[in-house]
C-alpha cells in the first residue's frame, strides 16, 4: 500500500505536459494533491506501525493492564515493596504468551478481565459506551476548531471601529514617514 | 496548646466573616460611613492573617513538642521524626494542609490589603471576594476538619509517624509550592470577578494582576515538577508521571493558567478576548478547587489522596456556588466585555494565541474527561473502568505536539498581520535545523516507522528543536541589531535586548525551558530495565554500563531500620561512581519504603545524558541477597534543567523593562513605543 501511494506520487511528479504553460498549470494543480499524498503517507506510517516478538508483546500487554493491588500503577511499572499482585500477574501473562498459537492479545486480556474485573485494563476498550471516552476529546477538538474558525471569521467581518471626526488613517508614503519617525525615536 | 489553636481559628473565622460582610455592605452603600466601614473590613482582613498564622504556629510548635494530645499530631508525627519533617507536618495531613491553605490565602490577602491604594475600589472588591473564600476554608477548619481535635482516652506515648513516602527532602518544598500556586490563583480570580461586577473600565485589572498571575503560575509550575521529581526519586518505578488523578488535578489549572497568561496579552494589546479571559481565570480557580476536592473527597482513588472524608461535600457546594456566581455576572455584564478590535489576518499573533488556547483547553478537557470517566462509566454501565496512562498518552500527546508546533511558530508571527515573506525568512533557519535533528535521529538508529512511541519521540524532537532554534534566532536577530548600533558584543547585546522587553524575551526563555522538558520526556520509549538478585561480585549489564555488587548491609536508627546494597558502576572498564539503593522500614508507621538512587551521566554524555536509576526491590528471604532493579532512563535530567530555565524565564519576565524605567525618569506622561515590543 505504501508503494502504491509512493508510486502514485512519483507518476504525478513525472507528468506529460505538451507546453510549458500547461506543465506549470498541471504542476500548480498537483501541488495540493502532493500535500494530500504526503499527509496520507504520514498517516499510513502511523497506522501501519507496530507488531513485534514475544518480549515486545509482553511489554505491550503488560503496559495495557493495571496492577490490581491498589497502587494505581501500570502492571509492568508496579514495584512497590511487598506487592502481592504484580508478580503473580506477570507470571500469568508470561504463561499466556508461552501458550502461543491462538492466544491472541484480545483473548489474553479477556482472560485477565474475567479473573480481575474490567478495571484491570489500563484504558477503556473500544467497545460500547467505552468508545465515548476515546471519541469525546476529538469531538471537543473538532468543535473547538469550528468555534475558533467561527470567531476568526466574525472578527474579520466585523466593521472597523468608527474614527473620531477629522482623523484619517495614514497610508502609503505618509505611513512610511510615521514609521521612520517612530524608528528614529525609539532607536538607541 | 490546642485551646490556643482552636481559639485562633475561631477568631480568624469571625474576622474574615466580618471582612466579607462589612466589606460587602460598604461596596454597595455610597455614604461617608461606608468608607469607614470598608476600612474596618480591610483591617479585619489583615487581622485574619495574624489569627491564622497563630493557628499555624501553634500546630508546628505542637509537632516539635510531641504533643500527642492533639489527634493530628499523633497521626502525622512521632518523637524520632527529624526536625524538617516535623515542620512539614503542617501540610502532611488533611486538617493541617487545609490550615496551611488558609494561611497562604490569608497571606496573599494580607499583601493585597496593604497595597490597596493602587486602586481602592477594585482592591475592595477583590478583598471581599478573597474574604469569602477565606470564610469557606475557615468554616471547614472549625467545623469539619479541625486540626486541634483532642485525642480520646489515655495519652499515647508516641505518634504513628509521618507517611514514609513523605519523608523525603522534596516533600518539605513540593506541597508549599503547589499550594502557593493553587491558592495564588485566587488573587487574579478575585480581581477578575471584582472588575466584572463593578464593570471596571479598561484593562488595568490585568496590569495589576499580571505579576500576581505570573508568580502564581511559576509556583504552580515548580510544584507540579517537584511532584514529578518526587515521584521519580521516591516511588521507585522509574517514571515521573503516572497520570494519577491527583497529578492530573494539579496539571489542569496549570494548563488553563498557561492559556490565560497567553490570551491576556491579546486583551492588553488589542482589547480582544475579554469574555474568554474572564472565563479562563474563573476556570483556573475552579479547577484548583476541583483538585482539592479530588484529593480530599475520596471520590476518586489515588495514591496521593488524603483519607476519605465528608469535606468533599463542602467543596462540591462551594464549587457549584462559585460557578453560579461567575456565570451570572458573566452573562449579566457581558456588554462590558465587547472586543475593541477586529482580526486582520489569520497569519497573525492573535490567531496563534487563539489556537494555542484552544489546544491547551483540549488537553485540559481530555485530562478532566479521563479523570472523571470512571465515575461516568459506573453511572452508565454499572461498573468502573480504568482510565490510565495508555489513554492519556494516546489522546493528549498528538494534541501536545500540535501545541509545541504553535510554540515554535507563534513568536515568529507579528501582531495584526504577518507577511508570508517575513515568515519564510524567519522560519528558514529554525526549519532547517529541526529537520536536521530529525535526520540525525534516524541516522543514529531511531526508526519512527517501527513503533508509534518512536514516531512521537521523533516528532517531539523535531518540534522541540524548532522551538529552540526559533528562540535562538529571535535572540540573535535582535541582538545583532543592537550590537550594530552600540558596538557591544553579541552576548551583551542579547542581554540588553532582553532587558528592554523582559516580558517578551522572558517568555522566549520559558519556551526554551518547555522545549528542554519535552526533550527530557521524549527519551521514555528508549528506557531499559533489568532486574536481578545480586550477591557479592554479581554483575548487571545494561546499555554501556556494568553494575557490580560490592556488598550489601543494613543499619538501624531511632526513626527507621534500613538495608542497602553497594553497587559500583563501570563504563568502558572504568569505575564512574558507586550507588547505594536502599530500603527502609519506618518503625512508628510500621511501613517499608524503597529509596532509589540516581546517577545522571552528565560527565560521560553531556547532551545525551542518561539517568542510571537503581532500586532496592527487596531481599530474597532464602538467600538473603538483595534484588536490584536497574533502569537506564535517557534524557530525563533535561526535564529538571528545563524547569530551572522556565523559572529563570519567568523571573526575567517579572523584571521591569529597562527602556520603560529610563523613560519614566524623564517623561512621566507618556512612554514611547519600544522597538521589538510585541510580546
Amino acid at each position: 500500500m505504501l508503494q502504491l501511494i509512493l508510486g502514485g506520487a512519483a507518476l504525478q511528479r513525472c507528468g506529460y505536459g505538451t507546453s510549458s504553460n500547461a506543465a506549470l498549470a498541471a504542476e500548480a494543480a498537483s501541488a495540493p494533491r502532493r500535500w494530500l499524498q504526503a499527509a496520507i503517507l504520514a498517516l499510513a506510517v502511523v497506522v501501519f506501525m507496530g507488531a513485534g516478538d514475544d518480549s515486545a508483546r509482553f511489554k505491550d500487554l503488560g503496559h495495557r493492564m493495571m496492577c490490581t493491588c491498589g497502587c494505581g500503577q501500570v502492571l509492568l511499572e508496579c514495584n512497590h515493596v511487598g506487592c502481592q499482585s504484580s508478580d503473580k500477574m506477570r507470571d500469568q501473562l508470561q504463561a499466556a504468551l508461552d501458550k502461543g498459537g491462538g492466544n491472541s492479545d484480545d483473548l489474553i486480556l479477556q482472560g485477565f478481565v474475567q479473573e480481575y474485573g474490567p478495571t484491570v485494563i489500563a484504558a477503556p476498550t473500544a467497545t460500547g459506551f467505552n468508545r465515548v471516552a476515546w471519541i469525546m476529546p476529538f469531538v471537543v477538538l473538532a468543535l473547538g476548531i469550528a468555534f475558533a474558525v467561527h470567531i476568526v471569521r466574525s472578527w474579520k467581518n466585523r466593521p472597523e471601529p468608527a474614527l473620531a471626526d477629522g482623523i484619517t488613517i495614514p497610508q502609503g508614503s505618509e505611513l512610511d514617514e510615521f514609521r521612520r519617525k517612530a524608528r528614529k525615536e525609539t532607536d538607541l | 496548646m490546642s485551646q490556643i489553636g482552636s481559639f485562633a481559628l475561631m477568631l480568624a473565622l469571625g474576622l474574615s466573616a466580618y471582612c466579607f460582610l462589612a466589606g460587602f455592605v460598604a461596596l454597595f452603600r455610597r455614604d461617608a460611613a461606608s468608607a469607614r466601614l470598608g476600612e474596618t473590613a480591610r483591617r479585619a482582613g489583615i487581622a485574619t492573617f495574624a489569627a491564622v498564622l497563630l493557628a499555624g504556629i501553634v500546630l508546628v510548635v505542637a509537632a516539635f513538642n510531641d504533643d500527642f494530645s492533639i489527634a493530628y499530631i499523633f497521626h502525622h508525627s512521632n518523637r524520632d521524626l527529624p526536625a524538617a519533617y516535623k515542620f512539614a507536618v503542617l501540610w502532611s495531613g488533611q486538617e493541617g494542609s487545609l490550615l496551611f491553605w488558609s494561611l497562604l490565602l490569608a497571606g496573599y490577602g494580607f499583601v493585597l490589603r496593604l497595597r490597596y491604594k493602587t486602586d481602592q475600589r477594585l482592591f475592595a472588591y477583590a478583598s471581599v471576594i478573597i474574604a469569602s473564600v477565606q470564610v469557606f476554608f475557615l468554616l471547614i477548619l472549625n467545623f469539619a476538619a479541625h486540626p486541634f481535635a483532642i485525642m480520646q482516652g489515655a495519652l499515647p506515648a508516641d505518634g504513628t509517624g509521618l507517611n514514609p513516602l513523605l519523608q523525603y527532602p522534596e516533600m518539605v518544598i513540593h506541597p508549599p509550592m503547589l499550594y502557593l500556586g493553587y491558592v495564588g490563583f485566587t488573587v487574579p480570580f478575585a480581581f477578575a470577578l471584582g472588575a466584572l461586577i463593578m464593570k471596571y473600565p479598561g484593562e488595568k485589572w490585568i496590569q495589576i494582576t499580571r505579576r500576581w498571575t505570573m508568580v502564581t503560575w511559576c509556583f504552580l509550575t515548580v510544584g507540579v515538577f517537584l511532584g514529578a521529581h518526587w515521584a521519580y526519586a521516591v516511588l521507585g518505578w522509574g517514571g515521573y508521571w503516572g497520570w494519577d488523578p491527583v497529578e492530573n488535578a494539579s496539571l489542569m489549572p496549570w494548563l488553563t493558567g498557561t492559556a490565560f497568561l497567553h490570551s491576556v496579552m491579546m486583551q492588553e494589546k488589542r482589547g480582544m478576548l475579554k469574555v474568554w479571559n474572564m472565563s479562563l481565570i474563573f476556570a483556573t480557580f475552579l479547577l484548583s478547587m476541583l483538585g482539592t476536592f479530588l484529593t480530599r473527597s475520596g471520590v476518586i482513588s489515588s495514591v496521593h489522596a488524603f483519607a476519605q472524608s465528608s469535606i468533599g461535600t463542602w467543596f462540591l457546594v462551594f464549587i457549584v456556588l462559585t460557578l453560579a456566581v461567575c456565570t451570572f455576572f458573566l452573562i449579566a455584564n457581558r456588554s462590558h466585555l465587547k472586543s475593541e478590535h477586529k482580526l486582520e489576518s489569520l497569519v497573525s499573533r492573535e490567531s496563534s494565541f487563539l489556537f494555542n488556547n484552544l489546544l491547551l483547553l483540549v488537553v485540559c478537557f481530555t485530562i478532566l474527561w479521563g479523570t472523571f470517566f470512571p465515575i461516568l462509566s459506573e453511572f452508565v454501565q454499572g461498573h468502573k473502568v480504568t482510565v490510565g496512562p495508555p489513554f492519556f498518552n494516546r489522546v493528549a500527546i498528538p494534541v501536545a505536539l500540535l501545541l509545541l508546533l504553535l510554540t515554535a511558530v507563534g513568536p515568529l508571527l507579528a501582531w495584526r498581520k504577518t507577511s508570508v515573506e517575513s515568515l519564510k525568512r524567519n522560519f528558514l533557519f529554525p526549519a532547517i535545523g529541526s529537520v536536521a535533528v530529525g535526520g540525525m535521529m534516524i541516522l543514529f538508529g531511531v526508526r519512527p516507522w517501527e513503533d508509534p512511541s518512536y514516531f512521537y519521540a521523533t516528532m517531539a524532537a523535531i518540534l522541540s528543536a524548532l522551538v529552540i532554534f526559533t528562540v535562538i534566532s529571535e535572540f540573535v536577530r535582535g541582538g545583532r541589531v543592537i550590537a550594530g548600533k552600540t558596538q557591544q558584543n553579541l552576548l551583551s547585546a542579547m542581554i540588553h535586548l532582553c532587558h528592554r522587553n523582559t516580558r517578551r524575551y522572558g517568555g522566549y526563555i520559558v519556551h526554551f525551558g518547555v522545549a528542554l522538558v519535552i526533550i527530557g520526556i521524549l527519551g521514555t520509549p528508549f528506557n531499559r530495565e533489568v532486574e536481578k538478585e545480586m550477591g557479592f561480585g554479581d554483575k548487571i549489564n545494561i546499555g554501556p554500563y556494568t553494575l557490580i555488587c560490592q556488598s550489601f548491609t543494613q543499619d538501624d536508627n531511632p526513626n527507621y531500620a534500613n538495608e542497602w546494597a553497594i553497587i559500583n558502576v563501570f563504563r568502558g572498564g572504568k569505575q564512574i561512581t558507586t550507588m547505594y539503593p536502599e530500603r527502609r522500614f519506618y518503625k512508628a508507621s510500621q511501613q517499608p519504603q524503597t529509596l532509589p538512587r540516581i546517577y545522571p551521566s552528565f560527565r560521560e554524555d553531556l547532551f545525551l545524558v542518561t539517568d542510571v536509576y537503581l532500586v532496592y526491590e527487596g531481599k530474597n528471604e532464602t538467600t538473603g541477597r538483595p534484588i536490584i532493579k536497574a533502569h537506564l532512563n535517557p534524557l530525563v535530567p533535561w526535564i529538571w534543567i528545563g524547569l530551572i530555565i522556565m523559572v529563570f524565564g519567568t523571573i526575567v519576565a517579572l523584571v521591569p523593562n529597562a527602556a520603560a524605567v529610563q523613560v519614566a525618569a524623564t517623561t512621566p506622561v507618556r512612554a514611547p513605543a519600544q522597538v521589538g515590543a510585541g510580546d
